[in-house]
């Protein structure tokens, strides 16, 4: 038994008949991150006395004959923007370098009370800001397919960890694309719930209208087991929603047959490349002859998400980021001698370049003058692209579209012209913005052997029919 | 409207940035790419649509409800302690860069 190239329900299984242990599983992918993490850079601190005494406790559950829980003993990534208990947690940034939170966020909390294994916590760009995973403040991730490519970002820590067997699934976060973007790069699956779905107590706040937690698996089955594990009302957020969790397994297995598929013209236009497309169009002939029906949607505000989304998730990060100010628990500039200083040298030394660009657009969008012209746009072109979803879900199910218009680039390609990678996340920030789940799923290479994902759009709280779709999907692929 | 050198400096200091000469130089490139691509925004007539600041109060939630009423599910009896229990003071001083054991330790405010 390969132990790194297991699946939840067979590593569970597996440890539960006593073939192996959560200990063995453990130490398997600590060994493989040992051996091949070096050049990829997919973790950023290792939590492996928590592992193993979660391991042990699994094991002794096995052992006592006892059924295991859906994730018993299955090692798991958490991206270092869910804060966990006395193991540092960064956000991918040297202002919060030395953090170790006092609290565990409830969706990793969810997920060690299922039983998962926490390895470690997996890099990501700065606060989560960024499509290539170079703005970490530590290192840049590498494509486990090909280290001369971005993994994608922000999430491209669990992405590669999942993708280079070194977790066997991992929970990353999604504010304009970062789950989604990074899965397609790297070849797995990520999928973005509903905005308010699954709870985001203990995330350190990107943007707090457009934040969301979920899982990067290697099949769409072990994402659904992960939802159904962390989704649900969390008195401790208050924007979790209070609607019921179905058993999103159980689902998979319902027909797709006369489900009707949307197309939106407008994640079809100039920038996307043909590799991509003739992937993506393959793909839905695949949905097609499963018994979907394919019928053309209108979106046609699309072109107006990327400046939405930008003004409204930079002005929320403005906020969000004012916190950090080098007293409670954030890096401090050696040698200030005033508190104005110390605010100003601490942020200056602390944050990144991206980071620094950012808040300084949501400042500027939100100053007096600027307001109106700005952020209340955005905030009513926000309103247009809503409408937009709810008009073309009035008739169809779901709406399928590329994750991204290309497949990984190279490091440094992008990284000097912060509007070029911002047009990365063309495709996926409408979803965040409109506040609906999306998926993304591998569906075929390029000439080059690097990853294309389809994704797969839903109504609200309707992450069900996706998976669905998605699951079908990879099953006839 | 293009940004200026003199809109970063006074966007800055609101922000509480400290940013250097160089800095300041490629932060007036990039703003003025980057707002020069959301100008298109400006193409569409909004004069009659509602803001959206957050999309939880239009879905999963009892639409016949009006206001803070759709809310309802989020407010609970008030419990002392609250839902978990606050934290010592001790965990609460440790990720600071300087304390005194029961202070945060900050430079002077006050200037005489």
């Amino acid at each position: 038994m390969q132990l790194t190239q297991l699946n939840i329900d067979t590593a569970r299984s597996a440890v539960q008949e006593r073939k192996t242990t959560a200990l063995a599983l453990a130490e398997e992918h600590y060994a493989r991150i040992q051996k091949e993490d070096g050049k990829i850079g997919a973790f950023l601190t290792l939590s492996k006395e928590r592992a193993l005494e979660q391991a042990d406790r699994i094991d002794r559950m096995a052992a006592e004959g006892k059924p295991l829980p859906p994730l018993g003993g299955v090692p798991v990534g958490i991206k270092d923007v869910m804060s966990t208990r006395g193991v540092r947690t960064t956000a991918g940034s040297k202002i919060l370098g030395k953090f170790v939170p006092p609290y565990d966020c409830t969706a990793v909390a969810r997920m060690e009370a299922a039983g998962a294994v926490v390895l470690g916590k997996t890099n990501c760009d700065e606060f989560a800001m960024g499509s290539s995973n170079e703005n970490s403040a530590f290192h840049p991730v590498r494509n486990p397919r090909d280290v001369s490519r971005v993994p994608g970002g922000s999430s491209g820590g669990s992405a590669a960890a999942v993708a280079a067997d070194m977790a066997v699934v991992a929970l990353g976060s999604d504010t304009g694309g970062s789950i989604r973007q990074p899965a397609s790069f790297c070849g797995v699956v990520g999928l973005m719930p509903t905005y308010g779905r699954v709870s985001r107590y203990g995330l350190i706040a990107f943007a707090s209208s457009l934040d969301h937690i979920g899982p990067l698996a290697k099949t769409v089955k072990d994402a659904a087991i992960v939802l159904r594990t962390i989704a649900g009302r969390d008195p401790m957020d208050a924007t979790s929603a209070d609607v019921p969790v179905p058993d999103y397994v159980a689902e998979l297995e319902k027909p797709v047959r006369g489900l009707r598929l949307g197309v939106a013209k407008e994640y079809f236009g100039d920038g996307l490349d043909d590799e991509v497309r003739h992937a993506v169009e393959s793909a839905i002939d695949k949905l097609r002859s499963l018994g979907c029906e394919v019928v053309p949607v209108s979106l046609p505000h699309t072109p107006y998400a990327i400046p939405a989304y930008y003004l409204i998730a930079t002005a929320e990060a403005s906020s969000n980021l004012a916190r950090y100010d080098g007293v409670r628990y954030s890096y401090r500039a050696p040698g200030v001698k005033t508190l104005s200083e110390m605010y100003r040298r601490s942020r200056d030394e602390g944050f990144g370049a991206e980071v620094k660009r950012r808040i300084m657009l949501g400042t500027y969008a939100l100053s007096a003058g600027y307001y109106d012209a700005y952020y209340l746009k955005a905030q009513k072109v926000r309103t247009l692209l809503a409408r937009d979803f709810e008009e073309a879900f009035r008739n169809v199910d779901a709406i399928v579209t590329p994750t991204s218009p290309t497949a990984a680039f190279r490091l440094g390609e992008k990284s000097n012209d912060p509007l070029a990678m911002y047009l990365a996340d063309i495709y996926t920030v409408t979803a965040d913005l409109a506040g609906i789940p999306g998926i993304s799923i591998p569906c075929g290479e390029t000439r080059e052997k690097l990853p294309i994902g389809l994704q797969i759009l839903g109504k609200h709280f309707d992450e069900a029919t996706i998976l669905r779709l998605a699951h079908a999907y990879e099953r006839a692929a | 409207m293009k940004v200026t050198e003199k809109d970063v400096a006074y966007v800055a200091d609101l922000a509480n940035l400290e940013l250097s000469a160089e800095e300041r130089v490629g932060m007036v490139r990039d703003l003025n790419s980057i707002l020069g691509y959301i100008e298109r925004l400006s193409e569409l007539d909004t004069s009659n649509v509602e803001p959206m600041a957050q999309v939880s109060d239009r879905y999963g939630v009892d639409e016949s409800r009006q206001g803070s009423e759709r809310f309802a599910y989020a407010s609970r009896e008030d419990v002392p302690e609250g839902l978990r229990k606050s934290l010592s003071q001790e965990s609460a001083l440790e990720n600071a860069p300087d304390a005194d054991g029961a202070f945060f330790r900050v430079p002077k405010v006050i200037e005489r």
